[in-house]
């Protein structure tokens, strides 16, 4: 994890309140798919903690969704303007353990630390499944940018406004030989995937942070292996070891 | 070339600069981000005498210019802290350290105490009996002047080293308390701790914190810690380690003008991981602009 500032490329609106940020910088901090980058904002005195959804060698590409003055903040920047920002956050996925089949299921604002994660696997010469949960078709982001990577991409809605009707649970109820899961989303739903899935998987959690980086034990939650922070010893945390 | 070196309770400190007990946890993580020999010292994360989980999240909110934590003294408990975590921190910080010592009983604080005394690493004990954020102790302690007489007295008997006594603002009169310290035995005051306070989702009506209040801290503090501190100062002849809001090296003279011999930097570590850093750096350029040679020179200045 290093700070560093990093210049805005991008910061446009995709979706109903879902933004698409795009920065310019070192990342070299970055180690896996799944980790964070926590930024900070003039006139707010804690970090916002943002799940990455790409990078490459010089720009971290991040989605956020405007949910209360922090975010409204965000949408406000402008291209140009610079951000410090804390990188490399978290532990992120393992794609080691994925097998040749894995299954990604993201809900919402969770979807974006995926769509890293799903490019890797392809890159690794595995097939994966992607399953995308939103609430309506106006709050729908990034399909098109799986569908490059993956011809296997499903969604729902929870008003049937795209896609199936209903939750990602019930697209995930009937999938067969998968061979691991990778998810993020809200709580609700992961507990839901948690109970349904059939392999081993990494769920991807959410929390109130201080820190970001493991100081203060603001988010510590406790698992079977013992309590973990979902800032450092997850945001990621494998099935297994998972109490609710 | 200014002089930053401060001497507290016969330690000499390279500069006045010590990271606060629960936001620096044992170093390791602001290790990552520079070489933490450059502080003064750092007081590690309070300790018990059993391993805590803490409270339950949501535990942190943020408020204007500050944060409210009701982390609830997370911690390994002092048998791990002397087998696992100063084992570890030996090989990267080499300074004497301030051990933050938590209970809920006064025998919890003397056998912490008595355990942590046979550390050479540590420099001072730290003694908290203000932790907001636990039921049943920490701050019934540090609210009554008897009480924080009793656990001053009685961990004194334990231990050769320093013992600091960190005090609560959450009192009608600080001063009263830390006079019950200093005649207790006290070699030093440490304050303040965080100040109780709420913060309310207005979307759900509740309050943020899981456990409704916790420890307010960070930037708006400030004015409340200077006054406590220039109280006290007035009131006793310990040396005091005073903090509360201190982001900035103005802020670190400040409080040395106020009464304090050195200076914690807490919440500010956890937004800006090099906040100390920076202080320490900016210090000689601040201590050159208001006129300072020595910093030990200034001690309780503003009297």
């Amino acid at each position: 994890m290093v700070q560093g500032i990093y210049k805005i490329l991008v910061n446009q609106k995709i979706a109903n309140d879902i933004y698409e940020m795009i920065l310019f910088g070192d990342t070299s901090a970055i180690k896996n798919s799944g980790q964070f980058i926590n930024i900070q904002l003039d006139g707010f005195y804690l970090r916002r903690p943002i799940s990455i959804c790409d990078y490459d060698k010089e720009t971290i590409t991040i989605i956020y969704k405007v949910v209360g003055k922090g975010t409204e903040k965000m949408a406000e920047l402008r291209v140009g303007e610079t951000l410090d920002c804390l990188i490399g956050l978290g532990n992120g996925f393992d794609t080691s353990v994925s097998g040749d089949r894995p299954l990604l299921i993201g809900g919402g604002v969770g979807i974006p630390p995926l769509f890293n994660l799903c490019k890797k696997l392809v890159e690794e010469g595995k097939k994966p499944t992607v399953v995308l949960g939103f609430n309506s078709e106006s709050d729908a982001f990034y399909i098109p940018q799986f569908k490059e990577l993956t011809e296997n991409v499903c969604v729902a809605t929870a008003d049937g406004s795209l896609g199936v009707k209903g939750f990602v649970t019930a697209i995930v109820e009937k999938l067969e030989g998968y061979t691991y899961f990778y998810t993020c989303g809200p709580e609700g739903m992961l507990k839901a995937l948690y109970d349904v899935t059939t392999t081993s998987g990494q769920l991807s959690f959410e929390e109130r942070m201080g820190c970001g980086f493991g100081a203060c034990m603001g988010c510590t939650c406790e698992t079977k292996y013992g309590n973990k922070r979902i800032c450092k010893d997850g945001p990621v945390l494998v099935k297994e070891e998972i109490i609710w | 070339m200014v002089d930053m070196k401060v001497n507290l309770s016969g330690i000499e400190l390279d500069n006045p600069i010590i990271p606060a007990s629960g936001t620096f946890n044992f170093g390791e993580e602001f290790n990552e981000f520079y070489d933490i020999n450059i502080l003064g010292s750092f007081s590690f994360k309070g300790t018990t005498r059993e391993p805590r989980f803490g409270n339950p999240t949501p535990r942190i909110a943020e408020c204007t210019q500050g944060m409210i934590n009701s982390v609830g003294l997370q911690n390994p408990g002092i048998d791990k802290v002397i087998s696992e975590e100063l084992p570890k921190l030996r090989k990267f910080f080499h300074k004497p350290l301030v051990a933050n010592i938590s209970g809920f009983s006064i025998e919890e604080y003397v056998h912490c105490c008595e355990k942590i005394d046979k550390e050479d690493q540590v420099g001072i004990i730290e003694v908290n009996i203000s932790c907001p954020n636990v039921h049943n102790g920490g701050m019934a302690f540090g609210v009554d002047p008897k009480n924080a007489y009793d656990v001053t007295k009685a961990v004194k008997e334990v231990t050769s080293k320093p013992v600091y006594i960190k005090l609560s603002p959450n009192v009608t009169d600080i001063v009263s308390i830390a006079k019950a310290c200093e005649d207790g035995g006290a070699d030093g005051i440490s304050m303040i701790n965080t100040l109780l306070g709420m913060k309310i989702d207005l979307k759900t009506r509740k309050p943020v914190i899981a456990n409704k209040m916790g420890g307010f801290s960070g930037p708006a503090i400030l004015p409340v810690a200077v006054r406590m501190v220039y109280q006290v100062y007035d009131a006793v002849k310990l040396p005091i380690m005073g903090m509360g809001g201190v982001s900035t090296a103005e802020d670190v003279i400040e409080m040395m003008l106020a009464g304090a011999t050195a200076v914690q930097v807490g919440a500010q570590n956890l937004v800006d991981p090099f906040a100390c850093k920076k202080i320490i750096e900016d210090l000689p350029r601040v201590m050159d602009k208001y006129g300072i040679n020595s910093l030990s020179e200034i001690i309780g200045g503003a009297h």
